[in-house]
């Protein structure tokens, strides 16, 4: 990883990484969290931030097809590395069946978990196709719902894991 | 055909598909040309004189373009509540809690911000702190606002009717005493604003639930006419009565973005949030009730004490309501209630979902089944006794029109197997019972005014293919945008689909209070509806001289125009509509709603007023560990009166929500102090919220209702659906444990102390007996 000295004596390091499908390569200090990376210096502000301390999981990207929490991940971690966001989960035009079934079952109050639920319910119907309600539920476990008691959110995600 | 084409059906959230492509744009989510970041600089002390603030090193840091204090900005004092204003932008001679605000910081980036505010040094004098309520209203106690002596920031004492008569004559009288902790709302989304200057005028992009009274207080703290403030609500990650009054973050960014001429974004980090708070009061409840042999209730006492923390807030009405909504539910006529709110060195706390309702319920409904043991009466029939009826009127002067409490319970009976479970689950499990009423908007303002609670325009385009709403009504994620435009469509014969929705912009939308007190679908709803209707008048007079008919013999269905009287006779309303807009401009049609005169004249008698009550009932079955202590809820079931229904889908989502954050506060949630002031849980790990893995399975019916008060016979659910939770939750694991833990949350730990002492108890017990 290349890095340079800005005039105040900070580390920049610059990373290549794929994001949605883009090749990209940016600056990053060596503190910079991946959600921040996204957020403030893509503009891929799908990606929420609720707490920064990795207990909301609004956050929540696919690392390598893997979901994590974005706040706990720095960007120069992500060198060399691919990941998908909320913004690259439709296919243009064309929503995913999750999105889908989150919009006819009712899933979305607020929306500001939204993002995290479709990515945590996305890595898990990649592993898993076809998960009991017991794996749905403790996938989406790291991302807090206060609006709709995860009812609705549940249902979404069987019912897209079934179409 | 059905009666309605558009309302009564679960169409999609109109911003669903903003909302699972990540397009949706949160204030925080904003950026503008040559924005800066900024921050507050809070107190580390619970109480403290400020001596001096010196800016001097923060201001040398590369990158800090401004940093302001108490004397920066208006001395204004202000607050939600226009009965106390006791807060300043800034501190200017003390702080009151850990959290209080004593200056500001903006700067090119966060990391700089963060910088920038350790070092600015401020020197206090610490000064002894009161976290209590009861110690702060003692004698002697620290004096936290000069102006009111004891701490007292608010007392109430009403009496209805003859307590003291009904209680002589009851069979029973009987007294409990609980206690409701604090708890806070936590939506996902942090507050944040970016407040912006062109020349004279301000505006302010935010997440709020009323942008009408965040304009209100940023012209009055700043003396500029309204017409100078705008205020837009942008996508709103969840309230809950949070976000309702100004955060500081309006203020403070109003007069950095003055000073630097630059956009300033503000927010808070997840802990700022906890120490701005507004949440649940916590409330020291004693009850007492006088009831006859058969359970009738003759009459009922509350005696109240509320920790209000260092500010007003919403606290004022948030006392009154703690009383007012207590006689809804039940026919009694003989009512009294003392409160005293008490200000604390802690967070203020204002209203948060149900505003000051659910835990004075929580004790009412506890209360009931301990009265109902006693007298060996099932609980749920002991409420099915005393039910309200429809088209009566509370002794505390609140008319109540449709009200459908005794189906709700008998529905929750049935669908729940009540009569099976009830005294005959196995050891460990337990059931209960609890009811509740809300308000569908409040009566009066928060501020006095004239102003119509909620107004609506329609234009309808040019082509005809597409109709634009514009309502002041927020939606924060419950989903008024999405009713409001079905309501629209229904009114003018129009489809769903074709709905625009331009809401909650001062500058763009009209007038509306926002959302609390659950009044949108009702009050913005009516506002809708009738420009819905105007809309349609003008487009059938059109229609009439296209189809040369008497327009009072046209109606309009879902874009169709038609003859009632030759049904095959018809003209698309888009045809309609360009001919309209080619022969006399633009076709818009207008609404607006203000409540009638509601209430008595007593002290205090708007608090509680409404249009129309929704009423519920709640059973929850659970299972408790009696080795841990650990609660496990099974099921739960909510049968709401709330009127017509405009959107099931979203309706029952409302109280998935409700049951989910009631089942939080009953057994987990609450905000936690160390021995000087300072929060220990302010994030959401420690603040313990229900994750997907707690749920319980949960059951939403309805029963028959419409309220003539609302449009279409409309009554709220949001918060209504949070008012019976705690109670019904309580009231299950007391069934289960046996013994009552009079206090909230009914954490595994409490539970557990009191298994274990119930156990010893029954030990002693049996020797005495050898």
């Amino acid at each position: 990883m290349q890095g340079v000295k800005d005039k105040n004596g900070v580390m920049r390091y610059v990373i290549s990484l794929i994001v949605n499908g883009d090749y990209l390569t940016v600056t990053v200090k060596g503190n910079t969290l991946l959600v921040d990376l996204l957020r403030q210096q893509l503009n891929l502000t799908g990606t929420k931030r609720g707490c920064k301390l990795g207990n909301c999981g609004s956050c929540t990207v696919l690392l390598d097809g893997k979901a994590v929490s974005s706040c706990l991940v720095l960007a120069v971690e992500a060198d060399g590395r691919e990941i998908t966001t909320i913004e690259g989960v439709a296919q243009s035009e064309k929503l995913d069946k999750l999105q889908e079934s989150f919009i006819d079952n009712a899933a979305i109050q607020c929306g500001y978990c939204t993002s995290g639920m479709i990515l945590s319910a996305k890595a898990l119907l990649t592993k898993n196709p076809h998960p009991t309600e017991t794996e749905v539920r403790t996938a989406i476990a790291g991302n807090l719902c206060r609006c709709t008691g995860y009812v609705n959110i549940v249902k979404a995600i069987l019912a897209a894991a079934e179409a | 055909m059905e009666k309605y084409s558009v309302i009564g059906k679960s169409v999609p959230k109109i911003d669903s598909r903003a909302k699972v492509t990540g397009q949706a744009k949160y204030t925080g989510d904003l950026k503008f040309p040559n924005m800066l970041i900024g921050k507050i600089l809070t107190s580390p002390h619970a109480h403290a004189r400020i001596l001096n603030i010196d800016t001097s090193e923060a201001e040398k840091l590369p990158g800090v373009k401004a940093v302001i204090t108490h004397k920066d900005v208006p001395s204004l004092k202000y607050g939600i509540s226009p009965a106390r204003w006791d807060e300043n932008i800034f501190c200017i001679d003390k702080v009151r809690f850990v959290g209080d605000k004593v200056a500001a910081v903006a700067a090119l980036d966060e990391e700089t911000v963060y910088k920038a505010l350790k070092l600015i040094k401020v020197e206090y004098e610490v000064l002894p702190a009161v976290f209590d309520p009861i110690e702060a209203l003692a004698e002697g106690a620290p004096q936290i606002h000069d102006e009111y002596r004891r701490n007292i920031n608010t007392e109430i004492h009403q009496n209805f009717g003859n307590v003291e008569e009904a209680f002589a004559k009851a069979h029973l009288v009987r007294t409990d005493k609980f206690i409701g902790q604090r708890t806070y709302q936590c939506p996902i989304e942090p507050h944040s604003a970016i407040s912006m200057w062109e020349g004279g005028k301000l505006t302010v992009y935010c997440s709020t639930q009323s942008p009408h009274y965040f304009q209100h207080y940023i012209a009055r703290e700043f003396g500029l006419p309204m017409g100078d403030v705008r205020v837009i609500k942008t996508y709103v990650g969840g309230g809950f009565g949070g976000k309702l009054e100004p955060t500081g973050l309006e203020f403070a960014g109003a007069v950095l973005a003055r000073i630097t001429g630059r956009p300033v974004k503000m927010f808070y980090d997840r802990h700022d949030m906890f120490a701005h708070n507004r949440g649940r009061h916590r409330q020291i409840m004693e009850i007492t009730t006088g009831v006859d042999k058969d359970g009738k209730i003759l009459g009922m006492h509350a005696n109240f004490i509320m920790d209000g923390g260092a500010y007003t807030s919403l606290g004022i009405a948030s006392a009154y309501y703690a009383g007012a909504m207590l006689t809804l539910t039940y026919d009694f006529e003989n009512y009294k209630f003392d409160m005293i709110r008490a200000y604390t060195n802690l967070p203020a706390c204002g209203a948060q979902r149900g505003h000051g309702a659910p835990q004075p319920r929580y004790a009412f409904e506890c209360h009931l089944d301990n009265v109902a043991t006693q007298l060996g009466i099932d609980p749920l029939e002991l409420r099915l006794r005393n039910a309200r009826q429809p088209n009566t009127v509370t002794p505390n002067e609140f008319k109540v029109n449709s009200c459908e409490m005794t189906a709700c319970l008998e529905k929750a009976r049935e669908i729940s197997d009540w009569e099976k479970k009830k005294g005959q689950l196995p050891k460990g499990k337990g059931i209960g019972v609890a009811v509740g009423s809300f308000v569908s908007g409040a009566g009066y303002p928060i501020y006095r005014t004239d102003l119509p609670h909620s107004a609506a325009i329609i234009k309808v385009h040019p082509d005809g293919s597409a109709a634009t709403l514009y309502v002041g009504a927020t939606d924060i994620g419950q989903g008024s945008d999405t009713v409001l435009c079905q309501m629209a469509a229904e009114a003018m014969g129009y489809t769903y689909e074709n709905m625009k929705i331009i809401s909650a912009d001062t500058e763009t939308t009209p007038h509306d209070f926002g959302a609390y007190a659950s009044r949108q679908t009702l009050m913005s709803g009516a506002a809708v509806k009738q420009a819905g209707e105007d809309v349609k008048n003008q487009l059938l007079e059109m229609a009439g001289v296209m189809m040369d008919k008497n327009p009072g013999n046209l109606d309009c269905r879902e874009g169709v125009i038609f003859s009632k009287l030759e049904p095959e006779k018809t003209l698309p309303f888009t045809a309609v509509a360009r001919e309209y807009f080619v022969k006399n401009g633009p076709l818009v049609g207008r609404g607006s709603y203000t409540p009638p005169k509601l209430g008595g004249t007593f002290k205090g008698a708007p608090v509680g007023t409404s249009p129309a009550y929704s009423f519920a009932a709640q059973i929850s079955e659970v299972q408790v560990d009696e080795e841990t202590g650990e609660i496990n809820v099974n099921h739960v079931w909510d049968v709401h009166d709330c009127g017509m229904v405009i959107n099931p889908a979203l309706l029952h989502a409302q109280v998935h929500g409700a049951l989910y954050m009631g089942m939080g506060e009953s057994i987990w949630e609450e905000v936690q102090f160390d021995a000087k002031g300072k929060i220990l849980n302010p994030n959401m790990s420690d603040y313990r919220m229900p994750t997907a893995l707690d749920m319980p399975v949960i059951t939403s019916a309805l029963v028959e209702s419409c309220e003539p008060a609302g449009p279409w016979g409309v009554k709220e659910v949001g918060e209504g659906a949070t008012i019976p939770t705690m109670g019904c939750y309580a009231n299950a694991i007391y069934d289960a444990m046996g013994v009552r833990v009079n206090s909230l949350p009914l954490s595994y730990e409490k539970v557990w102390r009191a298994l274990k002492e119930k156990r010893e108890k029954e030990k002693g017990g049996g020797k005495k007996k050898k």
